[in-house]
C-alpha cells in the first residue's frame, strides 16, 4: 500500500516553500571498503579538483571514534608521599589519587576506571618495574590493586565515596561576602550524589518561581542519603582465639557508624537551614506574601482608605521596629553562640594542653608507664569543671616534670575531696 | 581464482582467504588443515614449527614457544600490556632499544626474537600456505586490524607484511570487514539501512563496533575494547571446574605445576569447543599430575554455570558498545557475533536475551545459514582485495583521502507526513552525503497536495503487554508473576518542518514520486512530480544549520 499524502487545505499560490535548516551534520569517516563506498570515492573524486583549503577543511572536525579525547586519563602524577604510602594503610591513601583519577572522582565511569587502572598497572607492576631495571618495589602496586577493587564493586564504592571529602563542595565561610547562588549551587549539585531519590531539585537560579524554590527546600529538608561509613572501620581480626576482642570490635564499628551517620545528618541539616536563613528568594516570598495580604486588606477596606493607610504606616512602622528588634536578636544570639564557641574553643585547648603537659616531661622519666599516666589524665579532665581546668591548665603550662606532677597530685587531692572521684580508679596518681 | 587475498592476524589465530571468480570466496586451510591457524610459533631443536603444531608444544616446551603477539606491533615494551595475567609460553623481555622481544633457544643457543620478526616468519607461513592452495604467488593482500590499531601500529604492521613477502594494498578495520563479509553473504543486505553492532569475542580480548548501513557503505558510529576478556577466560573457567574435580578425587592439586596447567588449559579448549556443538563431552587427561589420568565427562549447562561470570562481562560488554553509541538497544537492528568465541552458544543466547525481539543476533547457535564467525573478518578481507585488485596503487591513495572518506552525516532522519499525520522516512539518520533517494506515494481522492518535509523525532513508545490468561489446567505450575510486561517500539514522529512543496491538479490515484537529494556541499533538493510522461518537477531547496 503506497504512502497517501495529504492534501492540500486552502489556496496556496507559492508551490514550495523553505520553512526552516535541518539540523547541523556531522563529519564521520566512512568506513573505505566495498562497492558503494567504491562509488562513493569515485562520485566524489570525479570530475572535481579540491582546493588545498578544502582539503584541509576535510580533516577537521572529525568525529573521534577511538577515545583519544581522554586518552590522557590516568596520566596523573601521583605525588611522591602516595607513592611512597604505606600499603598497610592504603585505606588512608587517595584511592582516586591512586588511580589518576583525582579530577573525576565519584563521576568516573567504570570503563574510565578500568582504563585508568591499565595505565597504573603498565606503569607500576613489579614485574614491569624489574625487568625495565626499576626497583623491585611492590607497595604501591598493592595500593592500585586495592583501590581497583574498591572501584569496581559498587556496594566498596559507595562506601569510599561516602568519606571521600575531597569530592565535597565546601559551603562559603560564614564571614565572606558571596553571591548566594554562586556559592551554594555547586554545594548543593555536590551533595545531591548522596541522594537515593534522583533527580534532585538543584538549587536554581535567582527567578525560580515560588514551588520550584519551595519544593527545593522540602526535598533538602527529607534528604535521605544512602551515605555509609563501613570505611572507617576498624579491622577485624580474624584470629579466632580472641572472640571477645573480635566482637567488642564489631560493635566499636558498628556504633561508631551509627555516630559518623547521625554526625553527618546533622552536617546536611545545618547546611540546608543555613542555606535557608541566606537565601535571598525566600525574603522576597516573604515580602510578596505579606503584600498581597496588605492588598487584600486595602481592597476590602477600599472604604474607609484613609484609616487603612494609617493602619498600614502604623503596621510599617511596627514592622521596621520588629525588625530591627529582630535584628538585634539575632545578633545577640549570634555573639552569645560565638562567645559559647569561644568558651568551648578554650576548653578544648585547655584540655589538650593538660593531657599534652605529661608527655612534654616525658611521662617523668617513666615512659613505659605512659598509657597509664595518660588514663589517669584523661580520667581526672573527665572530671574538671570549666574553672578548675584553666586553673589546671595554667600550672601545667611549660612547667617542669615536678611542678607537673605537683598539679596532678593537688588535682586528685582537690577532686577526691570534693568527693568527684573515686582514687580507686587512679593507677598512678595515688 | 585471483592471486589477491584478505588475511586477518589475531593474538589467538589467523585466517586467510580469497574470492573466486563468482564472487564467492574460500577460506584456505593451511597443510594442517586448519582454517584458523593458531598464531603460534614454537623452535625445537633447530625447526621452527608453526600453528597447531606450535600450540602442542606448549605443554612441554613453552619457553621456546610464542604466543600472543599481535597487539604488541608497534608498542614499546613500556606501554604495553606485557605483563599481562595470560602467562603462557616465553615471556616477553625488553630489548636494549626499550622493544619487546622473546628470548628462545634454538639449537642450543639463545636467541632473542623482537616482535616484528616473529611477526614476520607469522606471516610467511601464511603466505606459503595461501601460496601452496591456489598454486599462484600472492600478488597482494588486504589486511585486517582492530579499530583502535594507531597509525604508528599501522605502519609498522604494513612494514612488516612486505618484508615477509606480501604487497599490502589496504589495511581495513576488522569489525568492518566482518559486516562486509556477512551483508556481501545476501545480495539484499547491502543495501537495507540498518544499525549493526559487530561484537567480536576473540582469545584474549573482546571488541565491539557500532556502524550504521546507508545505501551500502558503513561508518562506525562508536567501539569498544576489553583486553583480558575472550575465550581465553572461558577455558580458564572449565580448566577451574576440572581442576577441582581433579582435586576431590585424587586429594592431588593439579594447579601447581606449569605442565599440568598447560594440559589442563589445552583440554579445556578442546572440550569448551566440543560443547559448542554438542551437549555433553568427555574430558581425559594423561598423567595430569603425579602421574595419575583424569577421565571424566561433562554437559553444557555445567559448563555455562562455571563460565558464568566470563559469559556476563561479554553480553553486558556489548550493551557498553551501544551505550557509548549513544544508542538505545531498541536502535540496533542486527548484532553480528564475530571470532572463535561467538560459537558458543550461551553466549548468543544471553544476548539475544537483552535485546528486544525486533533486533537479529547472528551466530552459528541461533542461525544455522550464518557464517562461521571466526571466518568473518578474513573473508570481508577477501572480498575487499578482489574488489580493488584492478585500481593501481594511486587510485587507491586517492579514494583513501580524508576528503572522501570524511564526509558529512546526517544527524537526524528526514522524511514527510502521510495523510494521517505518521511520520514516512526518507533517509534515516546517519546517512553519508551525498545521497539520493525518491519514495512512491500517492494524492489519493484529493486533487491537489501537500509534501511536508519534516525532521524525525525519536521517541520510545511503550504499551503494556497483557499477560495471557492462565487456564486452569495448567494455573499451577504456571505461575506467572504478575508484572505486566512492557513492550517498547522505537517510532518516529513528525518533528521540525523544513519546507513544503505543493502538487495540484491531480487525477485521482495518480501515482507520485517524492525526491531529496543532499549534495556533497550539503544543500537539500526536495522535489515532487508526477510519475508520467511530460510531466514538470515541483522543486525548492533548504541547507542545514
Ligand atoms: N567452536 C568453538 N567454540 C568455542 N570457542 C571457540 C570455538 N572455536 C574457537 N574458539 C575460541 O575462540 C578464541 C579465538 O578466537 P579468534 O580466533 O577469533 O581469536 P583472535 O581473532 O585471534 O582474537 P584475539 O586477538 O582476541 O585473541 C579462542 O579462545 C578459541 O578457543
Amino acid at each position: 500500500m503506497s504512502i497517501v499524502l495529504p492534501s492540500l487545505s486552502g489556496e496556496k499560490s507559492e508551490t514550495f516553500t523553505a520553512v526552516s535548516k535541518f539540523s547541523a551534520p556531522v563529519r564521520r569517516p566512512v568506513e573505505p571498503l566495498g562497492r558503494y563506498f567504491l562509488a562513493h570515492a569515485s562520485r566524489t573524486l570525479r570530475g572535481h579538483t579540491w582546493s588545498e583549503f578544502e582539503k584541509l577543511e576535510a580533516e577537521k572536525n572529525v568525529k573521534q571514534i577511538e577515545e583519544n579525547e581522554d586518552d590522557d586519563l590516568g596520566d596523573e602524577q601521583q605525588s611522591e608521599e602516595l607513592l611512597a604510602h604505606d600499603p598497610r594503610e592504603w585505606k588512608s591513601a587517595d584511592l582516586y589519587a591512586v588511580l589518576g583519577l583525582s579530577h573525576l572522582r565519584w563521576k568516573a565511569t567504570e570503563d574510565q576506571i578500568r582504563r585508568a587502572h591499565r595505565k597504573q598497572v603498565l606503569q607500576h607492576h613489579p614485574d614491569k618495574k624489574s625487568a625495565s631495571g626499576g626497583l623491585d618495589q611492590d607497595g604501591f602496586f598493592k595500593i592500585i590493586q586495592k583501590a581497583f577493587d574498591v572501584m569496581l564493586d559498587t556496594t566498596k564504592r559507595q562506601q569510599y565515596d561516602s568519606v571521600d571529602t575531597n569530592a565535597d563542595v565546601k559551603p562559603p565561610a560564614l564571614k565572606s561576602s558571596y553571591d548566594f547562588f554562586e556559592a551554594w549551587g555547586p554545594v548543593f549539585a555536590s551533595e545531591a550524589r548522596f541522594s537515593k531519590k534522583q533527580p534532585v531539585p538543584l538549587l536554581g537560579s535567582s527567578d525560580a518561581p515560588k514551588d520550584e524554590v519551595d519544593n527545593f527546600y522540602s526535598f533538602w529538608g527529607k534528604f535521605d542519603s544512602w551515605k555509609t561509613f563501613e570505611f572507617k572501620d576498624e579491622d577485624v581480626p580474624d584470629d579466632t582465639a580472641n572472640r571477645d576482642h573480635k566482637r567488642y570490635i564489631e560493635r566499636k564499628n558498628i556504633s561508631n557508624r551509627k555516630k559518623l551517620k547521625q554526625e553527618d545528618n546533622k552536617r546536611l541539616i545545618d547546611l540546608v537551614e543555613r542555606a535557608f536563613s541566606e537565601d535571598p528568594r525566600i525574603k522576597q516570598f516573604k515580602e510578596a506574601a505579606k503584600k498581597e495580604k496588605e492588598r487584600k486588606k486595602w481592597e476590602r477596606d477600599s472604604g474607609s482608605r484613609e484609616a487603612a493607610e494609617a493602619a498600614a504606616a502604623k503596621k510599617a512602622a511596627e514592622e521596621e521596629a520588629a525588625k530591627k528588634a529582630a535584628e538585634e536578636a539575632a545578633n545577640a544570639k549570634a555573639n552569645s553562640k560565638k562567645a559559647k564557641e569561644a568558651a568551648k574553643a578554650a576548653k578544648k585547648k585547655n584540655k589538650r594542653s593538660i593531657r599534652g603537659s605529661v608527655k612534654d616531661v616525658d611521662y617523668f622519666g617513666d615512659a613505659a608507664k605512659a598509657d597509664v599516666i595518660e588514663a589517669d589524665v584523661d580520667a581526672l579532665i573527665e572530671r574538671f569543671d570549666d574553672v578548675q581546668l584553666s586553673t589546671y591548665a595554667a600550672k601545667v603550662k611549660d612547667a617542669n616534670a615536678d611542678a607537673v606532677k605537683t598539679a596532678f597530685t593537688e588535682a586528685v587531692a582537690e577532686l577526691s575531696g570534693a568527693g568527684k572521684i573515686d582514687t580507686a580508679i587512679l593507677k598512678y596518681f595515688v | 581464482m585471483s592471486a589477491v587475498i584478505g588475511i586477518t592476524f589475531g593474538n589467538t589465530s589467523s585466517s586467510i582467504a580469497v574470492a573466486t571468480q563468482d564472487g564467492k570466496v574460500d577460506v584456505i586451510a593451511n597443510p594442517d588443515g586448519d582454517r584458523a591457524i593458531p598464531s603460534a610459533l614454537s623452535y625445537v631443536g633447530s625447526d621452527e614449527y608453526h600453528g597447531v603444531q606450535a600450540e602442542h608444544q606448549l605443554v612441554r616446551n613453552a619457553k621456546n614457544t610464542i604466543i600472543n603477539f599481535r597487539d604488541f606491533i608497534g608498542k614499546s615494551f613500556d606501554e604495553a600490556e606485557t605483563a599481562a595475567p595470560y602467562h603462557v609460553g616465553a615471556p616477553a623481555v625488553k630489548t636494549a632499544d626499550g622493544k619487546i622481544a622473546y628470548d628462545i633457544v634454538r639449537d642450543g643457543n639463545n636467541e632473542l626474537i623482537t616482535v616484528d620478526e616473529i611477526s614476520k616468519r607469522h606471516f610467511k607461513q601464511l603466505k606459503d600456505a595461501a601460496e601452496d592452495y591456489i598454486g599462484k604467488e600472492i600478488e597482494g593482500v588486504v589486511l585486517t586490524v582492530p579499530t583502535d590499531f594507531n597509525e604508528h601500529q599501522r605502519q609498522q604492521l604494513t612494514s612488516i607484511a612486505t618484508d615477509a613477502g606480501l604487497k599490502v594494498l589496504q589495511l581495513i578495520n576488522e569489525p568492518s570487514a566482518a559486516l562486509l563479509a556477512h551483508l556481501s553473504a545476501d545480495e539484499d543486505r547491502l543495501l537495507q539501512d540498518k544499525i549493526y553492532v559487530v561484537a567480536d569475542f576473540g582469545g584474549v580480548r573482546s571488541d565491539a563496533a557500532v556502524i550504521s548501513v546507508r545505501g551500502g557503505v558503513l561508518t562506525i558510529l562508536a567501539t569498544a575494547h576489553e583486553y583480558g576478556l575472550g575465550g581465553d577466560k572461558l577455558d580458564e573457567a572449565l580448566a577451574e571446574y576440572f581442576a577441582k574435580e581433579f582435586e576431590k578425587k585424587t586429594k592431588v592439586n593439579p594447579r601447581t605445576n606449569a605442565r599440568s596447567i598447560a594440559k589442563l588449559k589445552a583440554e579445556s579448549i578442546v572440550v569448551k569447543k566440543t560443547l559448542s556443538n554438542v551437549q555433553t563431552s568427555t574430558c581425559s587427561i594423561e598423567s595430569l599430575a603425579e602421574g595419575l589420568d583424569f577421565h571424566t565427562s561433562i554437559n553444557r549447562l555445567r559448563y555455562e554455570l562455571a563460565a558464568r561470570q566470563p559469559l556476563s562481562e561479554m553480553t553486558s560488554f556489548v550493551e557498553k558498545a551501544v551505550a557509548k553509541a549513544g544508542l538505545d538497544n531498541l536502535d540496533i537492528d542486527e548484532v553480528l557475533l564475530v571470532g572463535g568465541a561467538s560459537h558458543t552458544p550461551k553466549l548468543a543466547s544471553n544476548i539475544q536475551f537483552i535485546f528486544p525481539e525486533t533486533t537479529t543476533v547472528v551466530a552459528p547457535a541461533l542461525d544455522p545459514k550464518a557464517l562461521n564467525p571466526t571466518e568473518l573478518v578474513a573473508r570481508g578481507a577477501a572480498l575487499q582485495a578482489s574488489l580493488i585488485e584492478s585500481f593501481d596503487e594511486d587510485e587507491i591513495k586517492e579514494s583513501l583521502q580524508p576528503i572522501v572518506v570524511n564526509t558529512q552525516h546526517l544527524t537526524k532522519p528526514i522524511g514527510i507526513k502521510d495523510a494521517e499525520g505518521n511520520f514516512q522516512s526518507i533517509l534515516v539518520a546517519e546517512t553519508a552525503y551525498p545521497i539520493k533517494r525518491s519514495i512512491q506515494v500517492t494524492n489519493g481522492e484529493s486533487a491537489s497536495v501537500v509534501v511536508e518535509l519534516y525532521e524525525g523525532k525519536r521517541t520510545i513508545k511503550e504499551t503494556v503487554v497483557e499477560a495471557e490468561p492462565v487456564s486452569d489446567e495448567d494455573s499451577e505450575d504456571d505461575y506467572s508473576d504478575d508484572e505486566p510486561e512492557v513492550k517498547k517500539e522505537l517510532v518516529y514522529e513528525a518533528g521540525s518542518k523544513l519546507a513544503e512543496l505543493t502538487l495540484k491538479d491531480l487525477k485521482p490515484n495518480s501515482k507520485l514520486e517524492v525526491t531529496v537529494n543532499i549534495t556533497q556541499n550539503g544543500t537539500l533538493h526536495l522535489s515532487g512530480r508526477e510519475l508520467k510522461q511530460g510531466s514538470v518537477a515541483v522543486k525548492g531547496e533548504i541547507t542545514s544549520a
